[in-house]
């Protein structure tokens, strides 16, 4: 039986694609990041319709689960689970970084390649690869993890900054772990920074700032 | 697409409640709330990414659950909904991101709906049949504090007014953290308020004053109100006196419920209008609805309050206002919408 496979990644831009059998069919790609959730609809309609696949038919979600600013990834992530439930079909978690990593390295498979993606907050994500394995999927030596820009250096290394994550390589891959039978991620976004809050100390004093203020 | 008794699958994440609710028409199949109250317990207060990622988290259980509690196939649904706003951006996110992917796995059409204006449409839920409209509707929460005219609940419904600070809840929260009591503050109040004399201290009542009841008549504040209570506590605790915990949170909640309801009765009055909605998760306040009870049967205002369930965030209640949308022939909407966190509530149906 094929393997169709909707391949939604939102950690950059937005990425959607449809993968059959290990081809790419049909993909949309921006590297906007603030419009996340108005994109996404109209990206997998256009997508399907293109490939000439019903929602039906397809049999995988692939989502790239990060790393990536939070308020974003988790849209495609969100959108990857409803359509995997809705579709009856399996969700595929990924992590995002081994797409770029494959892009690079699919024609150049002994390669070492650096890659790294925004993280804001002048901070970016960076994981390494040492080349793809047998079965052509790309082999993760360090990360994903968050650094200061060039924190993490490989001398002898390519080195990808990435703006978009290709969700076309990112269903090759799905095809390709699915095919060698490796494990795929947890249902856990990869967010790699705790949320910001500070906890409270108790209420503040009003009286006090009151007679500060001189009033 | 079945327009006689649509049945419609709503999603609601707009703050710290994942809610799934399924409807046939007017007729209540599941309503699945998550909430992630717990996680924000320890910081006093909703934190919006704590919340988004719990809805991640939270969304295929839920989803899960309504579908086999409403016993339906989803292939059977006619329409998916959803909340577009108004409420925490990155937490309606995740609803929308979800709402449309579900929508497209089973080629169903898809409304956006208005949060404020769901919380009005989970009134056709009831056992007594739809009010009547036109309606004033108040509706208070966490996150809002709103009085609303709705002339029609899917084409007419106007803003007298909101808070002009904090949401009642929010007041409710940051007073019971005064009170040395824990999160949410509301049900502490509540419980604590019992033993005590609402007219023990005389709080202020938030625009109420003549000068400014000319610019917001229908308008709230409850800032003044917590830091009046907030130095009236102190003052007392630096004098090393015994703070009388019940009398102070049986006069501030008073205090709430005293301008909620006068201004809300009085809009009734002003616009002729004999009937009253109360919603939002402050409306497990029991004075709240005593009060209201009261205010509204002497004035001669017929008062509804849905069952608790469908007063909080839920989705159930989304699910009903695109079920009457539906009825009423209104086209999905495209696919093209986003989250929008301040929404205003004459935008009902998002296209």
């Amino acid at each position: 039986m094929s393997n169709v496979i909707l391949s939604i990644d939102t950690s950059a831009g937005t990425s959607i694609a449809v993968v059959k059998d290990g081809t790419v069919l049909s993909s949309r790609s921006t590297p906007d990041t603030m419009r996340h959730a108005e994109i996404i609809g109209s990206f997998i309609h256009e997508v399907l319709s293109e490939a000439g696949i019903a929602s039906s038919e397809v049999t995988h979600v692939a989502a790239g689960m990060g790393p990536g600013p939070f308020t974003g990834l988790r849209v495609g992530i969100a959108a990857a689970d409803a359509f995997a439930f809705g579709a009856g079909a399996i969700l595929l978690p990924m992590n995002s970084h081994d797409a770029i990593a494959l892009e690079f390295l699919d024609t150049d498979p002994e390669n070492n390649v650096a890659v790294t993606t925004d993280a804001r907050r002048k901070e970016e994500y960076v994981s390494f690869y040492t080349g793809l394995d047998d079965q052509g999927c790309p082999i993760r030596a360090h990360g994903p993890a968050i650094q200061k820009p060039g924190e993490y250096i490989v001398t002898d290394s390519a080195y990808v900054q990435a703006t978009e994550v290709p969700a076309s390589w990112l269903g090759v891959l799905a095809e390709r772990m699915l095919v060698a039978g490796r494990a795929f991620l947890p249902f856990e976004a990869l967010y790699l920074r705790s949320p910001d809050v500070t906890m409270s100390n108790g209420p503040k004093r009003v009286v006090q700032e009151m007679r500060g203020g001189q009033k | 697409m079945n327009r006689d008794a649509p049945l419609v699958l709503g999603i609601e994440t707009s703050c710290d409640e994942t809610g799934i609710g399924i409807v046939r028409g007017r007729e209540l199949l599941a309503n699945v709330i998550a909430s992630s109250m717990d996680e924000h317990a320890r910081y006093g207060g909703v934190v919006p990414e704590v919340a988004a990622r719990a809805h991640l988290e939270a969304l295929r259980p839920a989803l899960t659950e309504a579908v086999a509690t409403a016993g339906i196939r989803l292939e059977d649904l006619d329409a998916v909904a959803v909340t577009s706003g108004p409420g925490l951006s990155g937490a309606l996110m995740v609803g929308v991101g979800a709402a449309k992917a579900l929508a497209l796995s089973l080629d169903k059409p898809l409304y956006a709906v208005n949060h404020l204006v769901g919380h009005v449409g989970a009134d056709v839920l009831g056992e007594e049949g739809p009010l009547e409209y036109p309606t004033i509707a108040l509706l208070v929460s966490g996150g809002h504090t709103s009085l609303l005219l709705v002339r029609d609940l899917t084409s007419d419904v106007e803003l007298l007014g909101e808070t002009i600070d904090d949401a009642a809840g929010e007041a409710f929260d940051k007073v019971a953290r005064i009170l040395g009591l824990p999160y949410p503050g509301g049900p502490q109040i509540d419980r604590v308020a019992a033993e005590g004399d609402p007219k023990a201290i005389r709080f202020p009542r938030g625009l109420t004053l003549p000068k400014d009841m000319e610019k917001h008549r229908y308008d709230f504040s409850f800032s003044g109100l917590k830091t009046a209570v907030a130095r009236w506590v102190e003052v007392r605790r630096d004098a090393g006196e015994e703070i009388p915990i019940a009398d102070v949170a049986a006069s501030f909640r008073e205090a709430v419920i005293d301008v909620l309801t006068s201004k809300t009765i009085a809009a009734c009055k002003d616009y002729g209008v004999p009937r009253l909605l109360l919603g939002g998760g402050v409306v497990a306040n029991a004075r709240l609805r005593e009060v209201a009870q009261q205010r509204a049967d002497s004035a001669g205002v017929e008062l509804r309050i849905p069952a608790f369930s469908l007063c909080t965030d839920n989705g159930a209640m989304i699910a009903a206002l695109a079920s009457e949308l539906i009825m009423e022939g209104a086209e999905p909407s495209s696919l093209n919408f986003g989250a929008d966190s301040t929404l205003p509530v004459t935008d009902i149906h998002v296209h």
